[in-house]
Order: C-alpha cells, then sequence, then structure tokens
C-alpha cells in the first residue's frame, strides 16, 4: 500500500475536513470565557538536541511576557506549560494527555523531533485539540492522512533540502561528485532521499562518493574527514546540526577539507553563533526559512530588530532559528485568536473547533515575510540561502549572495509525495531560481 | 582466495594504512574514559552510570579553563595546562565528594540499587552541567592548533592530520597504560588496591584500610574520566548528552575487557577504535554497531571478558 494520495484525494480530504470544522463549529456550544489562555508546548529541555530546544522555550517565556505586559490574548493572560521531548515519544504521549486533560491547555505547540510531530497529529485528531507544530520538519505529516486539528506554521523538510540543491545547482553547476554526511536518525536519513531525488531529476549521473550517517551525538568525526579528504568530492552535503554539525566543522577546517570540496550545510544557521570564525566563508548555508540576522529586506525591519535586541538582552545570545519558529507559531496562534475573537463577536470565546476553523488558510505576518497556512495545513515559509561570509556586524558567518525561494516554488504541492514530485523536476526548473537578493 | 585478499589489499592498502591512523586516535580516546571506569568497577565493584558525567564534566572544565586562559592571553600551550587542571581538579574535588556522600553507603548492596543510584547521580549532574555551561556547544581547540598538522602521504595526494590526533591521544593512552601497569605492579599503593581487589575481607584482616583505598580508587577513576574528557574536549563540541554517549561505549569496553582488567581495556578500545575505523570506510552502514558487534564475539567466546577471570559461585 505505498500508492501516493492523490492530489484530488488530498484536496478532497482537506475539504471534507475543513467542512466538518466549520459544520461542527457552527453548532458548537458556548465556550466560557478561561481566566487564562493554556499553551502546552512540547520542546527538548534536556539532551543534545536541547541546543535548540532551550532557545526555544526562552523565546516562549519572552514573547508571552510581552503578550501579557500588553493585555494578553483576547484579554486573557497567556501561561505557558513546557514538556520535554527528550525522554521519548511514549512519554510524550502520556504529558499530551496531561496537558489536555488534566491541566485544560486549549491548544498545544508540538515539537522539534519529527518522531514527537508524528506521534502527536494523531492524538490532535483523537482529541480534537489544536496542535501547532512549530518546528518539526518530516514531510510525511500532511502527506500521509489528513490532520484537521494540526497546523504546521513554518515550512518543512522538502523546501529545506530543495532550495540548497537549486543554489548549488546554480551556484557550481558544474559539479560531477558529491558525498554525504548525515546524523543517523529519520531527518539525517529523510534529507538524504529527498536530496537524492531532486538531485538524480535535475543533475542525472552525479556519482556519490560516500555515503556516511555516524552515530547521532557522535563526539569524533575524524575518521569520517579522513575518508572525506581521500575521496575528494567536489561537492559534501550535511544536513546534521547541533553539536555534531559544529564538530565536524571544526575537524574538517582544521584539517583543511573545505579547501578542498564545496559544503552544503542547509541547518548551518543555528551552529554559525557557536563556530564564530572558525566557520569557513564561501560555502552554502540555509536556516530552514528566511530568518537571517542580516535578512536584506524584512518584511517590518523593526520587528524584526526588536525580536533580536529583546531576545540579545535577556539571554546574551542572538536568536537562532528555533527562536524564530517559536515566534511564528505564537504569531499564528495570536492571529488566529484574533481571528476568531472577531467571528464571535463581543464577550464571546471560541471553543476548539472555532478555533481550529480559524487557523485554516490563516494567513500572519512574521518579522521577515507572511506565512500562509494552505489547505492540508502546512504553512508556506519563503527559503533564504546563500554563500557564508563574514562583515563587520556579526562576530560570525552570515550569508552573502542571498537567494529567497518563493515557498510555492519549493514545496511539493498539496496531495503529492515529495519523493514523487521531486522526481519529476527537469534540469531547466533550476532556470526559475531567482536572481541573489540585492544588499 | 589469497590472490582476492593481496588484490584487494593492492587497491584499498592506503585506505586501509588511512583507516588503522584513524583508529588509534580513536581507540585512545574510549580506552581513556573505559580504563576509569574498569578501574573503579574492580575495586569498588559498582558499575558507575555517573561515570559519563565524569568525563563531561573534566571536557567542560578543561575547556572552560582553556578559554579563560586565552582571556588572559597566555600562549597556546597553556591549553595543556588546563587538560592536566581539569582532571586533577574533578578527580580531586568531585571524586571523593561522590564517593563519601553518595558511594560508600552502597557498597555491597543490590546491584539494581547501585545501578539506579548512580544512574540518579548522572541525571543530576547532567542538569547540574546545563546550568553551569548552558546548552549551546562550547569549544577549545588551543591544545590541537598549538601543534598544527602533518600531512600523510596518500599515493599522488597527501592527507593532513592534526599532530593532537596523531600523536598526543595515543601517546597519552599508551603512557597512562604504562603508568598504571607500573602502579598497579610495582607500588606498594597499588599492590594494596590490587589486594583490596582481589580479596577485600582478607586484605581488611590483614589490616588494610579498605575505604581509604576505596576513596583513592575511586577519585583516581574519576580523574581518568576527567582526563578522557579533557583530552576530548579540543577535538569535539560540548554539549549536554556528550556524557551519555560516552558511557554506553566504555561499558561495551568493561564488558569485553573483563571487569577490572586494564590490560584488557586496552586491548578492547584498540579492536573497537580500529573496527570502527575500518568499517566507515569499507562498510559505513556497520560503524555504529562494530563495538557491539566485537563485544558480542567476544563474549561468546570468553563469557568472562578477554582478560576476565572465572569466578566460583556459591549457589
Amino acid at each position: 500500500m505505498t500508492e501516493a494520495v492523490t492530489r484530488r484525494a488530498a484536496m478532497l480530504g482537506a475539504a471534507a475536513t475543513s467542512g466538518a470544522l466549520l459544520f461542527a463549529g457552527g453548532n458548537a456550544r458556548a465556550q466560557a470565557k478561561p481566566t487564562e489562555l493554556r499553551v502546552g508546548i512540547t520542546t527538548f529541555l534536556s539532551g543534545p538536541a536541547s541546543v535548540f530546544g532551550v532557545p526555544a522555550r526562552q523565546a516562549a517565556e519572552l514573547l508571552f511576557e510581552e503578550i501579557n505586559k500588553a493585555g494578553g490574548i483576547g484579554g486573557i493572560p497567556v501561561r505557558a506549560f513546557f514538556v520535554d521531548e527528550a525522554p521519548g515519544t511514549d512519554h510524550l504521549v502520556g504529558e499530551y494527555r496531561r496537558l489536555v486533560q488534566n491541566e485544560g491547555c486549549q491548544i498545544i505547540l508540538a515539537s522539534i523531533s519529527s518522531g514527537s510531530c508524528l506521534a502527536c497529529t494523531p492524538l490532535s485528531d483523537e482529541m480534537k485539540k489544536t496542535t501547532l507544530l512549530w518546528d518539526c520538519g518530516t514531510q510525511r505529516i500532511f502527506e500521509e492522512g489528513p490532520h484537521p486539528w494540526a497546523f504546521r506554521t513554518q515550512g518543512y523538510g522538502t523546501p529545506e533540502v530543495l532550495a540548497p540543491l537549486l543554489y548549488l545547482l546554480k551556484h557550481k553547476p558544474d559539479f560531477r561528485t558529491l558525498a554525504v554526511i548525515n546524523q543517523d536518525y529519520a531527518w539525517g536519513r529523510d534529507s538524504w532521499e529527498l536530496w537524492k531525488a531532486g538531485m538524480d531529476a535535475m543533475k542525472p549521473g552525479v556519482r556519490v562518493v560516500a555515503e556516511m550517517f555516524p552515530r547521532f551525538g557522535a563526539t569524533d568525526y575524524s575518521t569520517e574527514v579522513t575518508r572525506l579528504l581521500a575521496a575528494r568530492p567536489d561537492v559534501i552535503l550535511s544536513t546534521s546540526w547541533g553539536g555534531d554539525l559544529t564538530t565536524l566543522i571544526r575537524q574538517s577546517t582544521e584539517r583543511r577539507l573545505f579547501e578542498r570540496s564545496l559544503f552544503v550545510m542547509p541547518i548551518a544557521e543555528a551552529s554559525l553563533p557557536t563556530l564564530g570564525r572558525t566557520m569557513p566563508a564561501g560555502h552554502i548555508i540555509g536556516a530552514r526559512g528566511d530568518h537571517w540576522n542580516n535578512h536584506p529586506a524584512p518584511k517590518d525591519p523593526a520587528r524584526l530588530k526588536r525580536l533580536v535586541d529583546s531576545y540579545r538582552a535577556k539571554y546574551n545570545e542572538y536568536p537562532i532559528y528555533p527562536v524564530h519558529h517559536m515566534a511564528q507559531a505564537i504569531s499564528a496562534m495570536q492571529a488566529a485568536y484574533a481571528k476568531a475573537l472577531a467571528a464571535k463577536g463581543a464577550g464571546g470565546w471560541p471553543n476548539d473547533l472555532e478555533l481550529a476553523n480559524a487557523f485554516r488558510g490563516l494567513t500572519f505576518d512574521t518579522p521577515t515575510s507572511s506565512i500562509t497556512l494552505r489547505e492540508d495545513g502546512q504553512g508556506l515559509e519563503d527559503q533564504i540561502v546563500g554563500l557564508s561570509s563574514f562583515n563587520d556586524k556579526y562576530p560570525f558567518a552570515v550569508p552573502k549572495d542571498m537567494i529567497l525561494f518563493p515557498a510555492a516554488m519549493v514545496s511539493a504541492p498539496v496531495g503529492q509525495k515529495s519523493t514523487d514530485w521531486l522526481k519529476t523536476l527537469k534540469p531547466d526548473f533550476v532556470a526559475q531560481v531567482p536572481a541573489p537578493m540585492a544588499g | 582466495m589469497p590472490s582476492t585478499i593481496i588484490e584487494w589489499f593492492s587497491d584499498n592498502g592506503l585506505l586501509f594504512g588511512l583507516a588503522l591512523l584513524d583508529g588509534l586516535a580513536y581507540a585512545a580516546l574510549v580506552f581513556m574514559v573505559a580504563v576509569g571506569l574498569n578501574l573503579v568497577f574492580g575495586v569498588l565493584r559498582i558499575v558507575n552510570v555517573a561515570h559519563g558525567s565524569l568525563f563531561a564534566i573534566g571536557a567542560y572544565t578543561a575547556a572552560s579553563i582553556g578559554i579563560f586562559f586565552a582571556s588572559l592571553g597566555l600562549p597556546m600551550w597553556a591549553g595543556y595546562v588546563a587538560l592536566v587542571l581539569s582532571a586533577l581538579l574533578v578527580g580531586a574535588v568531585l571524586g571523593p565528594l561522590i564517593e563519601k556522600l553518595l558511594l560508600r553507603r552502597i557498597y555491597g548492596h543490590e546491584d539494581v540499587l547501585q545501578l539506579l543510584v548512580t544512574f540518579a547521580l548522572f541525571m543530576i549532574l547532567e542538569d547540574v552541567q546545563k546550568l553551569i555551561w548552558g546548552v549551546q556547544p562550547i569549544m577549545q581547540d588551543a591544545p590541537m592548533k598549538f601543534l598544527g598538522t602533518v600531512d600523510i602521504p596518500f599515493g599522488d595526494d597527501f592527507i593532513p592530520f592534526t599532530a593532537y590526533q596523531l600523536f598526543v591521544l595515543p601517546g597519552v593512552a599508551v603512557a597512562t597504560l604504562a603508568a598504571l601497569a607500573w602502579f598497579l605492579r610495582r607500588t606498594l599503593t597499588g599492590r594494596v588496591i590490587v589486594a583490596v581487589t582481589t580479596d577485600k575481607e582478607a586484605a581488611t584482616a590483614m589490616g588494610i584500610d579498605a575505604a581509604k583505598i576505596m576513596l583513592l580508587t575511586f577519585s583516581f577513576g574519576a580523574g581518568l574520566a576527567a582526563l578522557g574528557g579533557a583530552l576530548a574536549s579540543p577535538t569535539t563540541s560540548l554539549v549536554p548528552g556528550v556524557g551519555a554517549s560516552t558511557i554506553v561505549l566504555s561499558f561495551a569496553v568493561v564488558a569485553t575487557a573483563g571487569l577490572g582488567q586494564i590490560e584488557g581495556a586496552a586491548l578492547t578500545s584498540l579492536m573497537i577504535g580500529l573496527g570502527r575505523s575500518i568499517a566507515v570506510y569499507f562498510a559505513p552502514e556497520f560503524e555504529v554497531v562494530v563495538p557491539y558487534i566485537i563485544m558480542v564475539a567476544v563474549l561468546l567466546v570468553r563469557p568472562q571478558g578477554l582478560f576476565g577471570v572465572l569466578e566460583t559461585r556459591r549457589v
């Protein structure tokens, strides 16, 4: 039963679930206004992925504080209930139920790990609780069936892999050999599958000279670096992140691997402040979105500056992409509540169905752009990819020669599985890549 | 068959040589952690899950001292002082503290209780690390940069290796092994430790202060774990969880070597280091499982471990 979900079936599914929610919402009983808006947030508070999870929690705390100072949402103060994803999905499933049933959370923001999201979305269906997938990237969530109560408020694996691939095809079209070194877990494997499908379709004949998947959390890459030095690939892809990526970059830099091969690192952004000047210049870097500190044309520059400055002032570090993804989820939540409250009229408060209906098709602003949640619940977030470089403003690498990839261009259409869609791309697709941004 | 092997080596001999170099450095790091764990088990008969935390704290402390030295403008070689200081600090402060406050109360108790207590300690120390050093990766590579790289010929090409990886890591591991062997066999304190390891009751009856020996041994083991972490710190990025990933491999080494066997730990680390490196080159899918395949293979043939001694058990 591996046949792809057809576009028509998915559209029908999305329409049916939207219709069902609308219908149910229209007949729902009145919801009493709560004394506080309880928000369950699942994130990594321990283990290697806490490099993402803790900044995200800090962002939520910072933003909730600001929201409450400004009077809350609909006049109701917002309160976060954090849950650690690190103990695993079995634990998380129990915690999700606790957040809904015991703590009375009206909305859940889940999660960093794709495995966590895959565990939480069926629960959102079962418990009929709006769940914002605030950071996880797996393409499987909305491609394997409808989840009417779940909405992803950022991009996902397919655009986050395809945009750097297109950048590479534009920047160094003559490469002939490639090696991959990804972490040995779902994202490392899935992202390679996506990349390979797109690369084989748009540039057939590239020879893969090494496929390496070191243990997740590996502390030493010296053997892998030696093998890459010996193989001399034109391009090295690594979708690794956190301590794994900084170790790989440091050991590769020390042994001059960056001088032999062009690196493509779609998730480098989060590691750049840690690496400082250790990060070599001239390599392709991505940010899982468009939220670079040096974005040349953000939609709301003042808002971007405010977020960066207030985060730095409170935590003494630059915000990295999980901070932006958390901020996006909170912006989406504010926008959906505003929409639902406006529909209810004075004094009303949306019930679960009305809240979920408010998210469908919602467009909300971020500091850098606007994101629309399409009919299957997937958010359309633009991607910016560039070459690592240094300037006087930042003590770490930032991108130059940035290309903004519109979300719709690099996302699989509704109803199509990403790998199937990527296989349909043609070499001339590269011609659609926009010119680098000015500035 | 022999001609096939010769052909394979003529095709892959150079790569095999590189794999051996990588394997030596990796084996050295594995040995430095496992040997402390093995020593502690041999004397205290406690499976110390918190050994990984001592490795991590040693690494974080070395990085912090190194960063502090750099901020003072001290030369790069001072990074090596930071490595030694870190091991001494953890061994002299944290080791006695843990032994006196916690482990001393659970000697001789059921294995499950010991595991639970040391696991709890591991969890507490993980949180302590986060409180002190945060969650973002910490790096300090002055000791590695100080020595630079060495170009190893590779056909018409060359492969740069760090001198730290080629010489310092294996050198320290060999020196530690030799010093430990000498200490345990040639000094009075060492012989007393061996006596307590062999038969604690008999040793105590002969007037040996077993409690003192256990304190000394645990502190020494803690120092070795910290030295392992400190030695690893210039090459890696320190993040939460670094201790957990280390301890699992260390247990595999200890089980394969035979509990309490120093030379066994060295040989097993070498087998695991070389096995893993060769896997990265020729069968990367097996890289993660190679240490455990070696462990299972050895334990199938010698259930007591490579150097372990069969013990009679009262029933």
